[in-house]
Parts: C-alpha cells; structure tokens; sequence
C-alpha cells in the first residue's frame, strides 16, 4: 500500500529522533532561533508523559509514525501546476470550485506542505497576508519570531510539544489595522498516506480593528493503520479586532487528532470558534480564549458528532485576566452507534477581573443505549464579583418526538434525522451556508443505518 | 369511512378501551364525550397508531390495526394532539415544506417553495397565528393555544381524509376557538373530511355541529345520541 503514495519528492524516515528534527529544519532551510526552537520542543516532548485524563490515547505508536512527507517541490498558485493525484484530491473535496464562489483566498496542504496557495488581488492590495507558515518564516521572520509560540508555548503539553518540534506547514495570517476581510479565508488539510504526522502550525494576527474569518477543513481516506494529526493554532486578536475561526473536521475514523487551539484577546476585541467535529478516531481539543484585555469576548461553539468507534473529547476554555471580560461556550453533541463524545471545559476568572460573566451550555443527545456522553467542567473563579454559569442537559430522542413526526408521514429515519438537525440547528446556523449543508449532509451520512 | 369494531387497547396490563364500537362516513362530523380516564385519548392515540390493539379498525374496509403511523397518515388519517411535543431547532418553515413534500394525496398541487410559502401566509392569517412563528422551533416556546393552531394548520398541509380533534379546544380562547373550528368546517363541507372530535367540554361542540354525540364510558361507548346529549351532559353531568 505505501508504494501507491508517490506523490511525494521528500520522505523523512519512520520513527522520530533528534536527526529527523534536524533535517526538517534543515530541508526547510530554517534562520537557527528555528532550529533551536524545535529541538528544545523535542526536549520537551520526549520529558512530557502520555496525558491520561482523557481519551484513550494508548493506541499511538510514535516509531511507526512518518513525521515529514513533502509532497511537491514549491507552493502553486494554480491547480493546474499540482501534481494529478493531488488536484484529483481537491477536486474531488470541491475547493477549486468553492474557491471561485466565495472565498477570499485558500491555502491546500497535502501531507506535510501547503502543496496550493491563493490570495484575492484586491485583498493583498490592502495589506493582508495570507500564506503558508513556511513561507511566512522566510518572508516575514520578525512577525513571525514575535509571535511564534509564544501563545502557546511548547511546555503547553506533550503534542504542542511534538508540533513545535516537527511542524510543517498551516497558515500565516497577519489582517492590518482597520482592515475587514470580507470574504472568509480557508485552509483545507489532507492526509493521504496511511501512518502519516500532520502537524501544521497556524498563526493568525489580527490588528486593531480589523477583522477575517478563517475556515479550515480536514480529511483524509481510510487506512488500516492510524494517523497522527497534531497542530498548533494561535490566534493574537489585538484591540478592537474580531476573529472568527471555523473549522469543519472530518478525519478518517483511524486519525488521532488532537490539537492545541488559543487565542490571545486584547481590550474590547472578539475571538469566536466554531469547532464541528465529525470524525477522526479520537479528537482532544479545547479551544480556548485568553481575554487578557478589558472588555474582551470569547465565544466558543462546540459541535460533536460521534459514531462507532469514535471518542471525540472537546470542548473549550475561557480565561479571564480582565475586568468586564465576557465569555460563552455553547457545546452540542450527538452520540450514535456506540460512540462516545465528551464535554471537557474550564472557565478561569482571574483576580481582579471584575464583572466578568461567563456561560456554559452543554446539550447532549444520545441516539441508542450503545453510546455515551460525559460532562467534565471546571470553574475556577478567584474574583467575587464576576458570574459564572453553567447549564447542561443530556437527552435522547424522545419516543414522543418520534411518534409525533411518524403520525406525520414521516419514516422513523426521517423523523431521527429532522430530530437531529433540529439540535444541531443553533451550531449550524452560525456556518457560512454552504458548509451547513454540507455538515447537514455528512451528519445524514453518519446516521445511515443508525436506526433499527 | 371508518368503522371500529370491538376495538380493545391495555397499557401497562390495564384494559383502557375495553369492546369499543364507533362508525363515522365521510363528511361526518361525530364527538365523544367522556369523562377523565374514560379513554378518550387511548382511542385518539390508537386510531394514529401510537398502541397495538386487538378488535377491527376499517379505515375503507381496510384493517388499518398493524400498519406504522406514518402508514396511517398516508391514508389520510390526521391526529391533532392534546399536547403536542416540541422539536427545537426544526424551523415551522421548514417542517410544513417537509410536511407538503411527504404527504399523499390523490390529485396533489405542485407548489414551489415560493407558491407554497404564500399559500402557508394565506392560512396563518386565517387562523390568527403571528408570521413570526414560522421561523421559530417547532411548537418549541409555543403558548398552548399557539400549539393548537399549529396542528390545525399541519392539518390544512396534509389535506387528510379523517381528522381526530383530541381536546382541540383547551388553551384556545373563544376567538381562536371560532377560527380553528370554522377552518375545520370549511374542510368537512369542501372536501367531505371525517371528523372525529374528542373533548370534555360541550364548549367547541357549538361551534363543530357534531352529527352525532357518543358518550364514552369505562372504554366503551355507552349512548349515541343527538345534540341532546350534550346539553344532558352539561345539565348533570357523565355521572347520572
């Protein structure tokens, strides 16, 4: 099966050690601070234990793992220039066409590298930049060395660890002051090989005032043997600006992925995420807003769809650091066929961080007695005068629902799924319209067959 | 027409229609009355397919007791429920497109979503039912009277051939009452659609007419009547 993935120019070996981190910094032809950045990482990562409070991640075999596959020898910026096999891919996912009706730029990695970058003229007129987080570090070293890391620092825990060590690829975004981005921005990420390391680091930077909406995608075809999917995502949103982060992932169900997400949030700027997570093996990720200036908001929408053999662990965490700093997390999950989602969160005020308010909201749904869903919250609130609030339901569908859509007309799977989609409803609202219908589609498509 | 016969239902072990005999043609309009715990409801829920039951139900000479709801609806049977569930998140909208999509009937008009739309408006203002409901969850946060409203006009989509009116009139105001009631006579004399309305009160027979009353007793009819009875019902009564 490997030899069917020739479509690569470059393939570290199996397995990982400190030659292998060198020789990505080294084909990238990385400045040194790089370098050293990546081998204190791997330092850390090989220091850090397994984590064990949430998903079972005993499965993850590091040695057989291929860290760096680079796919092509520069970044396109036409389809037509990419490799077949690799264009087949996107066409076949739709972003050529998605590209020419509502996107302001795209960037497409396949493996290890953004294999396709694009960029409205008339955005890159006003200043913005929008390209691959290699390109980035070449072109524009000292906003990247400024940043990098430093929202995330690579003792944040084991896989931000293992990212900052062999990272390759994601997206560079810096937005100008008083500059509105428009049309949403999106990246696509594709795994291709079986027991491939995806670990893209994506920086967006947002300055005061200005705004984008970024949108990624995620997937890759079935293998019998697991992937690793571990990225690192900072945001830096400075005063006054907004962010809006969505990302639609739908691994393969022999994918780990687990990603560390944060944003840094400066006085009265706005950090949303919208999480929609439908695949992968196992999903560990918790994006989490830092709202470190006053009158900063965070808005975290979670959505989990989890079907047999799937653990999708996710949520979010809000940390105040100032006064009158808002906070929201809205957390859906749908449970099927055995599969388990969980809601993990943490709300943090912080001493001095007045008036702070914070809402949590978790709905569960789970279809049949097979599956699971848990609730691990945790609040830490050190200021008196702040409000916290959590709300959380769990519900299966009701034989009322059930028989009242029936007595409709409708056929028991047509009732489910009008059932689910109704749940869903406030989470797929909030999607630019041509994802809602796809992740309308792709719930329909996990649902299949899951009523008797 | 539909025509019960010796129809029994238990739930939980308990015999709740015990031997019931009832018989309504098309364009008819029959009520039962009865008292709390007389079963009215079972019947209701029965004849929509909610519970197995022994005895016959002919639905045009047919046995409709193992057929699915959704079978049932297809035939043209339509339950307007005493309370009806909420589906969060299912716009009204949408659901009545749905409804329209999904229901059988023998010479079907082809709306498109927009024909369809303005016919909807035509008979939300008819039944005095706020625009705005449309776009908000089905019969979620609805008032009582709002959910009522929005069975009537689920049952104006699906055109159905019998119709079952269970308490149709509890958290409807005299008003309402009237326009819910006029829109359900309209259908009887337009499309010669059965009724069969289920209720406590002599109130909403006033308005509906019925052709004739039944009183349901323990699981069983236990007169038929005329008017008459309605007003013996009000004067002393389901316990003389």
């Amino acid at each position: 099966m490997a030899m069917k993935n020739k479509a690569y120019v470059f393939r570290a070996k199996k397995g990982l050690d400190q030659g292998v981190v060198e020789q990505i910094s080294a084909k990238k032809q990385e400045p040194e601070w790089m370098r050293d950045f990546r081998l204190r990482a791997y330092k850390i990562f090989l220091e850090k234990p397994m984590p064990t409070w949430g998903a079972d991640l005993s499965g993850i075999n590091f040695e057989e793992i291929y860290y760096y596959l680079k796919p092509n020898e520069k970044v396109e910026r036409s389809w037509d220039d990419l490799p077949k096999e690799i264009r087949d891919t996107y066409d076949k996912i739709g972003i050529p066409e998605a590209e020419k009706k509502y996107l302001g730029g795209v960037k497409a990695q396949y493996e290890s590298e953004v294999v396709y970058g694009s960029l409205k003229k008339s955005l890159e007129k006003k200043g913005i930049i929008f390209c691959g987080m290699d390109e980035a570090l070449l072109k524009y070293p000292e906003m990247v060395k400024r940043y990098f890391g430093t929202i995330i620092p690579s003792g944040d825990n084991k896989f931000a660890a293992l990212n900052s060590a062999v990272w390759s690829g994601g997206s560079f975004i810096y937005v100008p002051k008083n500059i509105k981005v428009g049309l949403p921005l999106q990246a696509y990420f594709r795994i291709n090989s079986a027991n491939m390391g995806q670990f893209e680091r994506t920086l967006i930077i947002v300055d005061e005032r200005a705004e984008v909406h970024y949108v990624e995608g995620c997937s890759a075809p079935i293998y019998s043997d697991d992937s690793l999917h571990a990225a690192v995502v900072e945001v830096v949103v400075k005063k006054g600006g907004k962010c809006r982060y969505t990302t639609i992932q739908n691994w393969s169900t022999n994918v780990y992925n687990l990603v560390t997400k944060r944003a840094w949030v400066e006085e009265n700027g706005l950090m949303e995420w919208v999480d929609g997570n439908l695949g992968s093996k196992v999903t560990m990720k918790y994006p989490a807003v830092v709202l470190a200036g006053e009158g900063a908001r965070g808005e975290i929408l979670s959505m989990a769809v989890a079907g047999k053999g799937q653990n999708l662990d996710n949520g979010g965490k809000c940390i105040h650091l100032k006064p009158n700093t808002t906070s929201r997390i809205t957390a859906k999950s749908i449970s099927m066929k055995g599969g388990r989602s969980s809601y993990r969160g943490l709300i943090q005020i912080s001493p001095g961080a007045k008036n702070a308010r914070s809402k949590v909201m978790c709905d569960a749904l789970i279809l049949d007695g097979k599956s699971r869903s848990d609730t691990y919250p945790t609040n830490k609130v050190l200021e008196s005068e702040a409000i916290v609030e959590h709300e959380a339901t769990v519900s299966k569908i009701g034989e009322e629902q059930l028989f009242y859509l029936r007595s409709r007309g409708f056929s028991p799977k047509e009732a489910e799924t009008m059932i689910v989609n109704g749940f869903m409803e406030p989470i797929v609202k909030e999607l630019p319209m041509e994802y809602a219908v796809e992740l309308n589609r792709l719930i329909g498509l996990q649902m299949e067959g899951s009523l008797g | 027409m539909l025509k019960i016969g010796n129809l029994e239902v238990k739930i939980e072990g308990k015999k709740v229609l015990a031997g019931l005999n009832l018989e309504i043609k098309d364009g008819e309009v029959v009520a039962v009355m009865g008292p709390n715990g007389s079963g009215k409801s079972t019947l209701a829920y029965t004849l929509a397919g909610k519970y197995p039951n022994t005895g016959k139900i002919l639905w045009n000479k047919n046995d409709i007791s193992d057929l699915k709801p959704e079978e049932r609806a297809h035939l043209g049977i339509f339950l307007a429920n005493q309370s009806p569930v909420a589906i969060p998140g299912l716009s009204v909208n949408r659901f009545l497109w749905n409804l329209y999509k999904v229901r059988k009937v023998e010479s079907p008009k082809s709306l498109g979503v927009m024909e369809f739309r303005k016919w909807i408006e035509k008979k939300v203002e008819n039944l005095g039912i706020g625009g705005e409901l449309l776009k908000r969850g089905l019969n979620d946060g609805f008032s009582g009277g709002e959910r009522k409203k929005m069975e009537i006009l689920q049952m104006l989509v699906l055109e159905p051939k019998l119709v079952i009116l269970d308490e149709i009139d509890s958290g409807l105001d005299v008003d309402a009452l009237k326009r819910v009631t006029q829109v359900v006579v309209d259908e009887v004399k337009n499309r010669k659609m059965a009724v069969l309305v289920i209720t406590h009160y002599s109130r909403i027979l006033k308005y509906l007419k019925p052709d004739r009353v039944a009183i349901l007793k323990a699981g069983k009819i236990e007169r038929t009547g005329g008017w008459e009875l309605t007003e013996e019902i009000e004067r002393d009564g389901y316990e003389k």
